[in-house]
């Protein structure tokens, strides 16, 4: 079994005020390095053996329709196990 | 004169929406996110709430709805929508207004009468309204930001689509204190505001919301 992992972000133009707070929240713990913190999603999608280029091509079109909002959000694809 | 509301599972404010409906006279309703039958209504409202638990993205599994493949078919071809809150998300993640709905700026859920101006009053659910009305409309939302690229900001604003803006203060950080807006066409408008929230002083801050449902009626009888 394999997993297709579909991560995705907000455009760095779109402004991500939960990354913003947890950014604040950091330094509050001692963790002074974070210049930004961006946060976003990640999706794990398990397939049966080895993910085809059919099906990778799917989960690209998938990924622009419903798990990402191309407006503000970018993605990117991997295969992983 | 007969005006759908769609009810998704999540729905919050689809029965107030039938009520503003009556309150001006028009015939309610109720249409069901499972069906892609809209009963012969001349109009649409998609009610706020938090369709789908919000889940994934405001509006992104609602957009996928047997009832929107009607509605956005019907849409793009002039059949006059209004969004208002979770519904404006759903309008923005199908694609039939630009942009998108984004966590508050601050993160805070607010809800507060909120004072507005009004922008364009030649769509058909504003039209009751005079270009500079201000109005004083409650909103309610956590994900109220409206974000757009600069083009499209540009372009909303040459073309005079700015329907609703906040005035006073901007309270969820929307780009050019954006509080709706509309299509191309006209026909389809998203507000974060909720006009049904405020159509009579028992219950509202104020009756400005109740202009929302005599105009579109009385665009509908023009027509």
């Amino acid at each position: 079994m394999a997993t297709i992992v579909v991560e995705v972000m907000l455009k760095p133009e779109i402004l991500d005020p939960q990354g913003q707070a947890v950014a604040a929240a950091l330094p509050r713990l001692g963790f002074t390095f974070a210049k930004e913190v961006r946060q976003g999603k990640r999706f794990e999608i398990s397939v049966d053996g080895t993910p085809t280029a059919e099906q990778l091509a799917d989960i690209e079109r998938a990924a622009q329709t419903l798990l990402s909002n191309p407006v503000i959000e970018s993605f990117r694809v991997k295969v992983e196990g | 004169m007969r005006v759908g509301v769609v009810t998704f599972p999540g729905s919050l404010d689809d029965s107030s929406a039938l009520r503003a409906i009556r309150v001006a006279g028009g015939i309610p309703v109720p249409l069901f996110h499972a069906s892609d039958d809209l009963k012969e209504v001349q109009a649409v409202v998609l009610p706020g709430g938090f369709s789908y638990g919000d889940y994934l993205r405001c509006g992104a599994i609602s957009r996928f709805a047997p009832i929107m493949s009607s509605i956005i078919i019907a849409a793009e071809h002039g059949f006059p929508v209004l969004g208002i809150c979770n519904g404006f998300q759903i309008l923005c993640e199908s694609h039939l207004l630009p942009g998108a709905l984004t966590r508050n700026q601050g993160l805070h859920f607010v809800c507060t009468d909120q004072p507005l101006i009004v922008e364009n009053n030649s769509t058909p659910w504003t039209s009751g309204y005079t270009k500079g009305d201000r109005l004083v409309i409650p909103i309610k939302n956590g994900e109220g930001s409206f974000q757009a690229s600069t083009e499209t900001l540009a372009e909303l604003e040459s073309e005079g689509r700015i329907v609703l803006r906040y005035t006073e203060s901007n309270p969820n950080g929307s780009k050019n204190d954006i509080a709706g807006i509309t299509n191309a066409r006209g026909n389809v408008v998203g507000v974060m505001p909720h006009p049904e929230q405020a159509i009579e002083s028992l219950t509202g801050p104020s009756e400005d919301g109740l202009t929302f449902f005599t105009s579109i009626l009385h665009s509908m009888v023009g027509r």
